[in-house]
């Protein structure tokens, strides 16, 4: 619409016209990711020099990174991410197999399915820290508590999903296994758990996060040993970096366990031909 | 290539063989009319990791206010590239597109476009009524003239019992008449088509071919159908533009010289419109094996005699 | 017959327990599980009174607030990331980092940078809860179906009403998924708020009565988060229902073909 309606103005419009935005796309994405990174560091490195936030409540980057770094050195720092990811590993487990097995039962049959629907719709949005008190009478700081926590926040997941993969079993292929003689057993494994296996993996990848945010939360709220304890202790002793140190490594932890799951899922849908969209609701 | 080229007519097909009735010169009545459109030149250069790509290597033609034009390529022929070029959804590498004497730098608000892909183009959360609505709401017509315009568009498009449902509830020929409706009832001066029939059956096809026509005969709007179906292109233009495959110039623009009231049953069976299916046919034959008419002047509406 | 039946199904198996939780205590006197009755009287009496305007209130309505900015921001901030590219590669990292830290860990963080207030607890809900509603937003508008997109644009949509009109309906079923998780994550981190670092609020409340021992009045405070949980799931689904009933029908359609 403005004056540039020769051909030759038009022409050379798209080279003038290359916007930062444009030529910003024609990187590779992964520089971006690291720009996007260091520019975040930078801004966080900024703040407290500039005095926006004092260094004693926002240490820079370069502090934090640092202790971080030397974190990694010490047996003690490794006993609390092994003692977090034992009680994650243990809970999600013990969470994962009874999901399974239940949800096996109750997804095979119409009645139980319907007679259930009503408590489990009930029990679901029940926050698992609303148990923390109880946790604490009855296990204290041992494990127990910890794992009762995580089992309940993970089983939830895990069964819902169970319960979505064994309503998509295909009706036709569950009554031919039946017709041709098939137990419930073999049915079980070789109609059944085929269609579901995907459905478990993406109960898993989210039952996964769910278990690391309760064993932290355990850690923080009830003082199970674990990082999350750590970072309680840091913060009331007033260690304010290394406690910034500690924040990062779980959100680390919170990515490696995120790639691991959503790897294993990747590979679990590839292998089954129905590619979904994760079910919401 | 071409002499394997079956022949509707059992004649051999023969390169360069002019149909009849193709090569016939502009009528009066055309010539009366204004240009509405003009593409002058249009070239696109697609960026791409093997390096550019030319998608449009020089296009040039004129269409008339009223007319019905109808562009026809093989497949890969850039047909999208080109109308999205002329709908200013995307930016020649050199070249212009004139609308009404002004150069189009973006989607002109006289101009409506209906996609091939209806389930794609309309809006799932507006009921039928909604997604006719839509487009004028956003130009800020007021409410009353809103609802006599949606009305009319719906009814004109036999959807007049449906403005309730949602498009994801009716099949996919009746999708394609909301999204028609929507065209419609925005009243633009030229309505461009993409393909728009090409994912519905046979006979609602038909049923949408002849709704084109009836609308461009009501409201005298200015049409311009891409198709790849030389059929369609046939039965519906006044004129049919055949582009060459990739890169795309102008292969010829034939005038389609068949009666104004056209039927799918009688008009499809003469011998006139075999003729000029042959003939284009056996151009896009010709466009496919590379070979373009040496001289194409542009904007003219037939090739040299 | 049928109504009849349905309701059955929903009744019989929470009837059945309560059943069972009350033969089971009947002759105890146990010290870790109150009777039934018991509960319900220690619930009215414990929440219903002072303490429901002095702890559950404004608890919940640090929640409501929490809530309301994550999902404000989460959708603002996922509509500006997820309409441009470079932002979207930009920030992808540092948004997949924020997401993966366990949310409670942000509890002492903000005690640190904020203060122990009204304003921390705020803010930890919505530092925990802007992140689903982020990423899900971005993932909503990233994935606009690119025909509908020219669509709008060939109408000369843009702009605001191109926001309005377009990206926000559709990604709404993207950002309902993350303030789903949004609602759960936000009730955590209320509690956990109180517990960790509170002299009033609900977690406080009944983290005070389990120190205490009083068990009965402990399990009133659980049925009470319970019942908030299960309260926040009812609005949701309730809302979703409505916002997302295109959505339903289009996915039917989709799946029946």
């Amino acid at each position: 619409m403005s004056s540039s309606t020769d051909d030759v103005a038009r022409a050379g419009a798209p080279a003038r016209g290359r916007s930062l935005h444009d030529r910003l796309l024609s990187w590779p994405p992964v520089v971006l990711g690291v720009a996007g990174t260091l520019l975040f560091l930078g801004v966080w490195e900024l703040v407290p020099a500039l005095g926006l936030v004092p260094a004693k409540y926002l240490p820079p980057p370069s502090e934090t990174l640092g202790i971080f770094a030397r974190n990694l050195t010490f047996v003690d720092f490794w006993l609390a991410v092994w003692d977090t990811l034992r009680g994650w590993g243990l809970g999600l487990a013990f969470a994962a197999s009874a999901a399974l097995v239940i949800g096996l039962v109750i997804g095979g049959s119409g009645v139980l399915r319907r007679l259930t629907h009503s408590t489990i719709e009930f029990l679901r949005p029940v926050p698992s820290v609303a148990l923390i008190p109880l946790a604490v009478l009855l296990f204290g700081f041992d494990l127990e508590s910890k794992l009762m926590l995580i089992v309940y926040a993970a089983f939830w997941q895990v069964l819902i999903q169970v319960l979505y993969g064994v309503a998509d079993v295909d009706p036709v292929a569950r009554n031919t296994a039946r017709s041709f003689g098939l137990g419930y057993l073999a049915r079980v494994r070789h109609v059944v758990w085929p269609t579901v296996l995907p459905y478990l993996m993406t109960g898993l990848r989210l039952g996964a996060a769910v278990a690391l945010i309760l064993a932290v939360t355990a850690e923080l709220v009830i003082g199970n040993p674990g990082l999350g304890r750590e970072i309680a202790l840091a913060q009331s002793g007033g260690a304010t970096a290394p406690m910034y140190a500690l924040v990062i490594a779980t959100g680390l932890l919170g990515v490696l366990i995120n790639v691991v799951f959503r790897a294993v899922e990747r590979r679990a849908l590839s292998w089954h031909p129905s590619v979904r969209a994760e079910v919401a609701s | 290539m071409s002499e394997t080229t079956p022949s509707p007519t059992g004649q051999p097909a023969a390169p360069g063989a002019a149909a009849p009735s193709a090569p016939t010169a502009p009528t009066a009545r055309e010539e009366r009319q204004e240009v509405l459109l003009s593409v002058r030149g249009v070239r696109k250069i697609y960026p791409s990791a093997a390096g550019p790509v030319e998608a449009v290597r020089d296009l040039t033609f004129d269409v008339r206010r009223g007319e019905l034009a109808c562009i026809v390529g093989p497949s890969g022929a850039g047909k999208t590239t080109l109308l999205k070029i002329i709908a200013g959804l995307l930016e020649p590498t050199s070249g212009q597109v004139i609308l009404e004497g002004e150069p189009v730098s973006g989607p002109p608000r006289t101009m409506a476009v209906v996609f091939q892909e209806y389930g794609r183009s309309l809006f799932p959360w507006l009921t039928v009524r909604g997604n006719v609505e839509l487009p004028l709401k956003n130009a800020r017509v007021p409410a009353a003239e809103r609802a006599r315009r949606i009305d009319e568009a719906l009814e004109a498009v036999g959807l007049a019992h449906a403005h309730r449902r949602y498009p994801w509830q009716l099949s996919g020929g009746m999708q394609q008449r909301v999204a028609i409706a929507r065209a419609v009832a925005y009243e633009p001066h030229i309505l461009l088509m993409d393909e728009p029939f090409a994912a519905v059956d046979a006979q609602t096809r038909a049923d949408l071919e002849d709704l084109v026509r009836d609308i461009w005969h009501r409201l005298g709007v200015t049409v311009l159908f891409v198709t790849h179906d030389i059929d369609e292109s046939v039965y519906l233009g006044e004129r049919v533009i055949i582009l060459s495959s990739s890169p795309t110039v102008v292969q010829e623009d034939v005038h389609i010289d068949l009666p104004d009231e056209r039927s799918q049953l009688e008009t499809r069976s003469t011998k006139q419109f075999a003729d000029l299916r042959h003939h284009i046919y056996e151009q896009i034959q010709l466009a496919k094996a590379g070979i373009v008419p040496a001289q194409i002047a542009a904007g003219v509406t037939q090739k040299e005699v | 017959m049928r109504a009849l039946r349905s309701v059955f199904y929903v009744v019989a198996l929470p009837a059945a327990l309560v059943a069972l939780w009350w033969l089971l205590t009947l002759g105890s006197d146990s010290f870790w599980v109150p009777r039934p009755g018991e509960l319900v009287s220690t619930f009215r009496e414990v929440w219903i009174g002072p303490r429901f305007m002095d702890d559950v209130v404004p608890s919940l309505t640090r929640l409501a607030v929490g809530l309301v900015l994550a999902i404000a921001l989460g959708i603002l901030g996922g509509l500006a990331i997820g309409s441009s590219r470079v932002l979207r590669r930009l920030s992808e990292p540092v948004l997949e980092f924020f997401r993966a830290i366990p949310p409670p860990v942000l509890v002492p963080i903000l005690m640190v940078l904020v203060g122990v207030n009204d304003t921390m607890k705020v803010l930890v809900i919505v530092s925990g809860a802007v992140w689903p509603v982020l990423l899900n937003t971005i993932e909503g508008v990233r994935g606009i179906d690119e025909v509908l997109s020219d669509t709008a644009k060939s109408y000369g949509i843009h702009g605001t009403s191109r926001i309005t009109m377009l990206t926000l309906p559709a990604a709404s079923p993207n950002f309902m998924t993350g303030i789903r998780q949004a609602l759960s994550i936000g009730l955590i981190l209320m509690v956990i708020s109180e517990m960790f670092a509170s002299s009033s609020g609900l977690g406080f409340t009944i983290v005070q009565f389990q120190r205490s021992f009083a068990v009965t009045e402990m399990w009133s405070g659980i049925v009470l988060l319970g019942l908030i949980g299960v309260l926040l799931a009812g609005i949701y689904s309730f809302v979703e229902r409505r916002v997302l009933r295109w959505y339903h029908g289009l996915k039917e359609v989709e799946q029946s073909e």
